[in-house]
C-alpha cells in the first residue's frame, strides 16, 4: 500500500520513469529486519513462534547485514513473555498490550499487526500457520496490500539476495518457489515442526511498547471461548510416531496401534480418512498438508498408502519404516525399510517382541 | 437473506498422485484428471442453501475460472444454488490470492447486496486458506475462518471458529464473510432433478469490463506473489525390504527402532 501510494505521488510531480523506478527501489530498500509474530496461546508463547525466531536467525545470517530479528507480541498482558523470546534468539521485542486484544479477533489482531509492520518496516514477516496465524497472516497481508506465501516448507535467500519461499501445492505433490519482488514486507506462514528453534540462552534485550488506536468492527463480538478439556500430547514432542492409515479397517483394530505406541513410548498419528472415520479423536494427530508436519526420530507407518499430502508431512523424520500389503504403495518409495505384508500379523508380533524385551 | 458462495473448480484431489512434473519445461501435467468442486466449497454451498431454506432469499455462486469450467458450476446450481456468476477474462489469469480476492469482491459488489459470503476454508489444490479472509478485507466486512459451527439468526450469525487447543464463538452482525471447514455440515448430493433444474437457472458471465476491482491488483502482473520454478519434493529413501516370518520381521523392526534411539 505504502509503495503504491508513494509511486502515485511521484507520478503526480511528473518525474521521469527512470526516476520513478529508482525511488521505488529506494522504497523497497527502506524495509529491513525480520519480524516474527510471537503468538501467545494459553498464556504461553507457541512453540511454532519460537521455531520461527530460530528460522529468522538463520535468514539473518544469510542476509549478512545488520538485520535484526524482531518478535512482536500482541494481546493483553503479553509483555511478560519477552524474556522467552530473547532466550530463543529475538534481538528486539515489540509488545502491544491492550485489553481489547485479550481474545483473538481477526479485525483487531489484523489492525494491530499491520500497524506494527507499518511502524517497523520489516522486509520479511514470519507467522506460524496455527489456526490463529492462518487467519491473521492473510488478513494482515490484505490490509498491507502485500504478498503472502502460505504454509512454506522452506525459506531461502538466493545469491542475488532474493528471498524465496517454497510452498506446496496439490497436497504436497508439487513444490513451487514464490517470490515477492515489488511489495514489502514479504510475508510467509509456516507450520509447526518445519523449522527449528535455537537452544535457549539467557539473554537480555530491549522491549519496546507499542500501541495504536484499534477500531475493529463494532458488529463483531466474542460470545464464548472454549478450551479443549483433554490436553492431547503434541506429536512434535514424540520421539516415535506410530501412524495408521485407513487400511487399518476398524476402530477395534486401531486400539492395537495405541498399544504399540505405548510400548514404544511414542504417540499415534493418522491420515485424514482415519480422523474422518473417528478412530482417533485428536485433530492434532493428523499428519500432512492440512494437518501437522512431524520430524520424530522414528516413524512407523502401518497400512498407510502414502498419498503426497501425507508424505510431505513426514519427510524430515529420522527413520521411516512402513508396512503395507500393497507392494506398489507410494509410501515405500520414501521409506528406509519396507515390509510387504498384512499388517495384522506384524503388529501382533511387534507387540509380543516389545513386551519380551521390556 | 442473499448469500454469495465462492466456488473453485479444482483437479480431483483423489488423483493428485498422478500429477506429473515435466523436468524440462518445469510445468505440471494434470491431463486425465477430472475437475470437481473443491471439497470444502461443497460445505459452503450446503451451509448457504440450508440458511436460504430457513430464512428465504437466494444463493448466488461466484467462480473465477476459464469458460470451460461451466460444467463444474452447473454442479453447484444442481445442489440448489439459484444463480451463477462466472468471472472470466484473460486479464485475470495468474492472479494470486490477493488479486483473486480483489476480483471476487468486485464481482460480488457488482452482482448486488449480499448479507453473507461463504467460502470453503481452503481449496484442495492450493490449500492456502487465504482467499476467504482477504475477501473480507476487500469487501470491508468482518470475517471469520476455520468455522466449525454456523448459525444464522436473520440479521446476525453465530460462528464457532476452531483454534489450537479450543474454539472461539463470535456473534457478527451481517454482512460478513465466513470460511467453513468440513465440520460445519454434511453436503447434500446432487440429484438428477437438480441438474435438470440447473439448466434453467440464470448463468451470468462477468469479464474485466463488467466489474471494477482495484486495477493495481489483478492478474499475474498485479499479484504481489510471483511464481518461480516448480519441483517434485525429494523424498526418496533406500526402501530396503525386510522379509521373514512375522516374528523375524518384528525383531528386525524393533532392532532398527532401538538403533534410531527409541527405547
Amino acid at each position: 500500500m505504502e509503495i503504491q501510494e508513494k509511486k502515485n505521488i511521484y507520478v503526480g510531480v511528473q518525474t521521469t520513469q527512470v526516476r520513478d523506478i529508482r525511488d521505488f527501489m529506494m522504497e523497497i530498500n527502506s524495509y529491513k529486519n525480520i519480524l516474527v509474530f510471537a503468538e501467545v496461546n494459553d498464556d504461553k508463547v507457541c512453540d511454532n513462534s519460537l521455531e520461527l525466531i530460530g528460522e529468522a536467525n538463520r535468514l539473518k545470517a544469510m542476509r549478512n547485514n545488520d538485520s535484526l530479528v524482531i518478535a512482536a507480541l500482541i494481546g493483553n498482558d503479553v509483555k511478560k513473555h519477552a524474556p522467552t523470546l530473547f532466550g530463543y534468539g529475538a534481538d528486539k521485542v515489540v509488545a502491544f498490550d491492550n485489553p481489547k486484544l485479550e481474545i483473538y479477533r481477526s479485525d483487531l489482531y489484523g489492525e494491530a499487526l499491520a500497524a506494527i509492520v507499518r511502524n517497523y518496516h520489516p522486509e520479511i514477516v514470519l507467522v506460524g500457520a496455527t489456526a490463529l496465524g492462518s487467519e491473521l497472516a492473510p488478513t494482515t497481508a490484505a490490509k498491507l496490500r502485500t504478498g503472502l506465501a502460505a504454509h512454506c516448507t522452506a525459506l531461502k535467500i538466493l545469491e542475488n539476495g532474493q528471498f524465496t519461499q517454497v510452498v506446496p501445492a496439490f497436497g504436497g505433490k508439487v513444490l513451487g518457489d514464490i517470490y515477492i519482488p515489488n511489495h514489502r514486507p514479504q510475508i510467509a506462514s509456516i507450520k509447526a515442526g518445519i523449522t527449528k528453534k535455537l537452544e535457549y540462552k539467557e539473554k537480555n534485550g530491549v522491549v519496546e511498547d507499542f500501541s495504536c488506536e484499534l477500531n475493529g468492527c463494532d458488529r463483531m463480538k466474542v460470545v464464548k471461548v472454549e478450551k479443549d478439556t483433554e490436553t492431547k500430547k503434541s506429536l512434535n514432542d514424540a520421539d516415535c510416531i506410530v501412524v495408521g492409515g485407513f487400511g487399518i479397517g476398524s476402530k477395534e483394530e486401531w486400539t492395537k496401534l495405541e498399544e504399540l505406541a505405548r510400548l514404544l513410548g511414542g504417540a499415534n498419528g493418522c491420515t485424514r480418512p482415519v480422523l474422518d472415520a473417528g478412530w482417533i479423536d485428536n485433530e492434532k494427530a493428523m499428519i500432512g498438508t492440512s494437518g501437522v508436519a512431524v520430524r520424530p526420530k522414528a516413524y512407523l507407518g502401518i497400512a498407510v498408502s502414502g498419498a503426497a499430502h501425507h508424505t510431505c508431512g513426514i519427510k524430515d523424520s529420522g527413520l521411516i519404516i512402513s508396512i503395507n500389503k500393497d507392494e506398489h504403495a507410494p509410501i515405500f518409495a520414501c521409506s528406509d525399510y519396507k515390509v510387504v505384508a498384512d499388517y495384522k500379523k506384524i503388529v501382533d508380533a511387534l507387540i509380543e517382541e516389545l513386551k519380551n524385551r521390556k | 437473506m442473499n448469500i454469495a458462495v465462492c466456488v473453485k473448480p479444482v483437479p480431483d484431489s483423489k488423483y493428485y498422485d498422478q500429477i506429473k512434473i515435466d523436468p524440462v519445461t518445469k510445468t505440471w501435467d494434470r491431463s486425465g484428471i477430472p475437475t470437481v468442486i473443491s471439497d470444502l466449497d461443497k460445505h459452503a454451498l450446503e451451509a448457504a442453501i440450508s440458511i436460504k431454506e430457513k430464512h428465504g432469499g437466494k444463493v448466488a455462486v461466484f467462480t473465477m475460472a476459464p469458460p470451460t469450467m461451466k460444467d463444474t458450476i452447473m454442479q453447484a446450481l444442481g445442489m440448489g444454488a439459484d444463480e451463477a456468476y462466472l468471472i472470466s477474462d484473460r486479464a485475470f489469469a495468474g492472479s494470486d490470492t490477493l488479486a483473486t480476492s480483489n476480483i471476487l469482491a468486485a464481482a460480488i459488489r457488482k452482482a448486488g447486496d449480499f448479507d453473507l459470503v461463504i467460502t470453503g476454508n481452503e481449496s484442495d489444490d492450493g490449500s492456502t486458506a487465504q482467499v476467504s479472509p482477504q475477501l473480507g478485507e476487500w469487501l470491508e466486512m468482518p470475517h471469520v475462518m476455520n468455522v466449525i459451527k454456523l448459525e444464522c439468526n436473520g440479521n446476525s450469525i453465530n460462528v464457532t471458529a476452531k483454534q489450537d487447543g479450543g474454539s472461539i464463538e463470535y456473534e457478527i452482525g451481517l454482512p460478513a464473510v465466513v470460511g467453513v471447514t468440513r465440520k460445519v455440515n454434511k453436503p447434500r448430493l446432487v440429484s438428477i432433478m437438480g441438474i435438470m433444474k440447473a439448466k434453467q437457472k440464470p448463468f451470468n458471465v462477468f469479464t474485466a469490463n463488467d466489474i471494477t476491482p482495484d486495477p493495481n491488483f489483478i492478474g499475474l502482473k498485479g499479484s504481489p506473489t510471483q511464481p518461480g520454478g516448480i519441483a517434485s519434493p525429494e523424498m526418496g529413501r533406500k526402501s530396503e525390504k525386510i522379509e521373514g516370518t512375522p516374528e523375524e520381521i518384528a525383531k528386525r523392526i524393533v532392532d532398527e527402532l532401538y538403533k534410531a534411539g527409541i527405547k
